[in-house]
Order: structure tokens, then sequence, then C-alpha cells
């Protein structure tokens, strides 16, 4: 039988699909002890282009909640939003029942030591070799004593496979091997939430493999709460427990992996489908093609 | 010019030294807890001050023979050489020695850490670090702003003894001054008044550029071409302000 936080119609009612369309989407139901994250009518405009609109979500905790949608849709800037990089200009994040806004940046620097990120681009600090960008944390909350802490980040270059590589400069690593540093980094001090933002773009096989399992051992042995937001949707659907899916400034389909495969609607199946066609235009607004090609024989 | 555009401009500017002035007082809170990171200050020393001192010296050096050509020939139309060291070592350092070294640390010193800095704010280095809970104001900003402080002064000094070794090369070895007059007029026309002189405008200057670097590094636009225009932001209004604030300074001291 289908847990009742699996996906709702607007009307209250168990649905074996995603929802869509005027009617909003109703997030999976869970208590207010059981939800790490929420976002709640969230407006969000940069230089006057809007990026959400009445925005809802919620991430539970101890699972994995994947966020999916085409590039450009804001799941970076939704990020932003729930670790206080961004304030949302209409509605609440609330980050374990406080909400953001209400926050002095004291109390979000406490918050955030709680709280682990991996970056797009890993954002190593390149004037430290691999092993000082793992024991940074480390180093500036903790006064271990330096054979614990030398230990400590071994043990986690180890579990990305990196070990060997501790004495070595940012600047000598491939991306893949960076992002593997990163996840170290944000995994040494043992964060009860983790932010995953594109974890898998540009990752050999065996990286992204590694990558997926070590989320899921985190999560499954650690009980780490984690944000994965990707469009990567095979590796998601693997260690996703909860997705939303993100378009047009709002949440469309909401559910386990496995409802968003299973889907009808036009959306969802465009996106898993990789369709050029269908209700997310792959062409950003231009005039007519033809017209436009005859305008340059003839200006 | 219009009065709205003089007006707009006169806002931006108000607003600009606003933003420098609050960012100054923020970096400043952060500066006591930067001491308890001694290495992270003197790694900066070593990058502003250190990795400087080839064009200090050798700008110091060809100033000072130049100084002492200039002078020579001036003093020589009064009979006057043997007072080429007093001229050699006030001009040095009250003047040139603390103005010229602070242009070439904003065009050496003050660029590399402007670009250093908007590049690390470009690859979300200072995000990532607001992410760890760590202030970047605290880890990046003053560091480099305490290490720029603490250099500017030294180079300065750096610059008068090569400038004055210079000034002697030419006017005693080359131009036959008397080596004796020479550094005996210094000495008994040269107080601790004009050394002091010297010193307090390398200090200021060196806040001025230290400041102006660090600011226009963190918030640089998270560009190449962002970078780049910080970088000549950099340079133009080191330069600038280091001119006018050796105006206010001089008439303070004399």
């Amino acid at each position: 039988m289908r847990p009742p936080w699996k996906l709702r119609r607007p009307d209250g009612a168990l649905c074996g699909h995603c929802v869509t369309g005027p009617d909003k989407p109703v997030p999976p139901a869970a208590s207010a002890g059981d939800v790490l994250i929420d976002v709640r009518g969230v407006d969000y405009a940069i230089e006057g282009h809007t990026v959400f609109e009445g925005l809802d979500l919620s991430v539970r905790r101890g699972r994995i909640t994947g966020i999916m949608g085409p590039s450009g849709t804001g799941k970076t800037t939704l990020l932003r939003l729930m670790t206080a990089q961004s304030a949302p200009d209409r509605g609440q994040v609330l980050v374990w029942g406080r909400d953001l806004a209400t926050l002095s940046s004291a109390q979000v620097f406490a918050m955030r030591k709680r709280m682990g990120m991996l970056f797009q681009n890993g954002a190593l600090l390149t004037d430290l070799d691999v092993f000082e960008n793992v024991a940074f944390p480390l180093r500036e909350h903790t006064d271990l004593p330096e054979p614990l802490l030398r230990t400590l980040v071994l043990t986690k270059l180890q579990a990305v496979g990196l070990r060997g590589a501790a004495e070595l400069a940012p600047a000598e690593l491939s991306g893949g091997m960076a992002r593997r540093v990163a996840l170290a980094r944000a995994i040494v001090m043992d964060p009860e939430l983790l932010i995953y933002d594109e974890p898998f773009v540009g990752l050999d096989p065996i990286s992204r493999g590694m990558i997926v399992r070590l989320i899921r051992q985190m999560n499954e042995a650690l009980g780490i709460t984690s944000v994965v937001v990707s469009h990567d949707v095979p590796e998601l659907s693997m260690i996703a427990h909860d997705s939303y899916l993100l378009s047009g400034g709002r949440v469309v389909a909401t559910g386990t992996p496995q409802d968003l495969r299973d889907s009808t609607l036009p959306v969802v199946r465009q996106f898993m489908d990789g369709s050029a066609e269908g209700p997310v235009p792959f062409h950003y607004p231009a005039p007519d093609y033809y017209q436009s090609l005859l305008a340059v024989e003839d200006p | 010019m219009s009065a709205a555009l003089s007006d707009a401009l006169a806002m931006r500017s108000v607003r600009k030294v606003g933003a420098v002035a609050v960012f100054f007082w923020r970096m400043l809170a952060q500066c006591g807890p930067a001491l308890a990171r001694p290495r992270l200050i003197v790694n900066q020393i070593y990058n502003a001050g250190a990795r400087s001192l080839v064009i200090i010296m050798l700008s110091g050096l060809f100033v000072g023979m130049v100084l002492a050509l200039q002078g020579f020939d001036l003093l020589q139309r009064f009979g006057s050489e043997e007072a080429l060291g007093t001229a050699a070592a006030l001009a040095l350092l009250k003047e040139l020695s603390p103005v010229i070294t602070a242009l070439l640390f904003a065009g050496r010193a003050g660029t590399s850490l402007t670009s250093e800095i908007g590049l690390m704010r470009a690859t979300d280095q200072l995000t990532a670090m607001k992410m760890m809970a760590v202030d970047p104001l605290r880890y990046v900003a003053a560091p480099r702003f305490l290490g720029g402080v603490v250099a500017m002064p030294l180079l300065g000094a750096v610059f008068s003894v090569i400038g004055l070794f210079g000034a002697h090369l030419v006017g005693v070895q080359l131009m036959g001054v008397d080596r004796g007059a020479f550094w005996s007029q210094m000495q008994g026309s040269v107080g601790v008044k004009d050394v002091a002189e010297g010193v307090v405008k390398s200090a200021v200057f060196g806040l001025a550029c230290s400041l102006i670097a660090v600011y226009e590094g963190y918030y640089a636009e998270p560009t190449a071409a962002g970078v780049g225009l910080a970088t000549t932001r950099t340079v133009v209004a080191s330069s600038v302000l280091v001119l006018l604030l050796d105006y206010v300074l001089t008439a303070y001291f004399i």
C-alpha cells in the first residue's frame, strides 16, 4: 500500500501519478517534527525576473530528497534560499523549525555548522592543499589534537578515494577529483544535513557510482538528511526517497522517482524522456526562424 | 553637465564612500579574531611585502640617483653642493618614498590582492567559507588588509634606504660631492619629525591602498571581466587617493 505521504491530489486524494497545472501540488504530508526544511509560499525574483511564485516544498528528516528540473528553473537559487544565502521576497523558509529571515548572522552561522554543502564546481580553497581543504572546517571550529584531526581527514579522504592525493594542490586535480575532495570537506564535520548542488555533473561513471553509493551510505548509516539538486534522472532515481520537479517557478510534480517515471503528465514525460517538444520550451523566445534568416539576406 | 546627472554622480560617490566605510568597520571588527591566526597575516606580509621588494628596491635606487643628479645641478648654481645629502634625505623621507612606494604597492600588491579575492569570489570560495560558518572577512579580508598595512611602512623604509644609497652613489662617487659633508649635513638637518612624517604617511597610504584593494576584490563582479574591472579600479582609486591624502598630510605636518 502507498504510504500516506506519497502523492496526493489537490483535493487530498491519493494519486498514482503526479499533479500539475493550475492546481498547486501538495507536498508530501508529514508531521511538523518530521520536516527539516519547509519552504512555504515563497516568491522570489532576481532583477524583475520571477524565479519562484508561491513555491511550497518540504524536506523530511533522515531522507534523501531530489530536486529536479530543467536548466534555469532556479534549483541552485532554491538551495541559496534554503541556506540563507538569499532571502525570499515573500513566504517563509523554515530550517529546523526556524524561519531563516528571523535569524541573526551569528545564528545563521551556528545553523550552518550543522549542514554541509557540495558546490557544483567544488569551490576548494586554492591556497590550501587537499588535506588542508578537508581539515579547514575542523581547524576553524574545533580544537582537536593534530593526530585526531589527521585521522579524521584521512578517513574522509579514504571514503572518497583520494587519500593518496592529500598533498596535491587544487590546481592539480581534475574536475571530478575536486568534487570528491569537496564532498570529503562537506562531510568532515559529520553534518545533520547535506546539500548537493549537481553532484554528478562532469563525473566519470566510476566516480558517479561512488558518489551515488556514498550519498546513500551516509543516509542509511548515519541518518543524514540529504537534498540533492540534479537533472541526472537515473542517478537521482537510485537514491532519492522523495522527488520534486520544478518548472516555471513552482513545483509541478512530487513523489518518488518511480512515481515520476510512471507519470503520464506531459511536463514530467518531457523531462524524463529528454524531449525537446513539450510544455517546457527548448528554444529561448525568438522571432520566427525563417523571417530571421531572410532578414540577414535583406536587412 | 545637467543638474540631474551631477546629482546622480554625487549620490553614487556618497554611496560608494558609505559602502567602503561600512566594509572597513565590519573588517576592523574581524581584525582582532584574525590576529589569533598570525600565520595567515605573516603569509600576507610576505605576499604583499617580500614579493614587492625587487621592484621597490630598483625604483628606490633609480629615484635616489635621479634625485642626486637634479639636486646637484640645482644646488651647484648656489654653491651649496654639500647640502645634497640633506636635500635627498628630506625629499625621500618626507615625500618621494611614501608616495612612490604607495603607488608601486597599489600596482603590484594591490592588484594582486584584488584579483586574488575577486577570483575567490568568482569560484564560490567565499560562499563556501560562509557555508562552512567561516566569515570570509575574518579569514580572507582581514589578514590581507593587516598584511598590507604592516608591509607598506617597511617597504617605504627600504625605499628610503636604497634611495639614499643611490643618491650617495651619484652625488659622492660620480659628481664628487664630499662624503663627510654629504652625511654630516644630512645628520644635522634631518630630525625625528621628518622621519615620523614619512612613517605616518606610509602607514596611512598602506591602510588606504589595502582597504581599496580588499574592498574591490571582495565586491568584484564574479566574472572574468568583473575581476579585471575591479583590478583597474584598485589602481586608479588607490593612486588618486594616495595623492589626495599626501596633500592633506603634508599640509598637516608643515
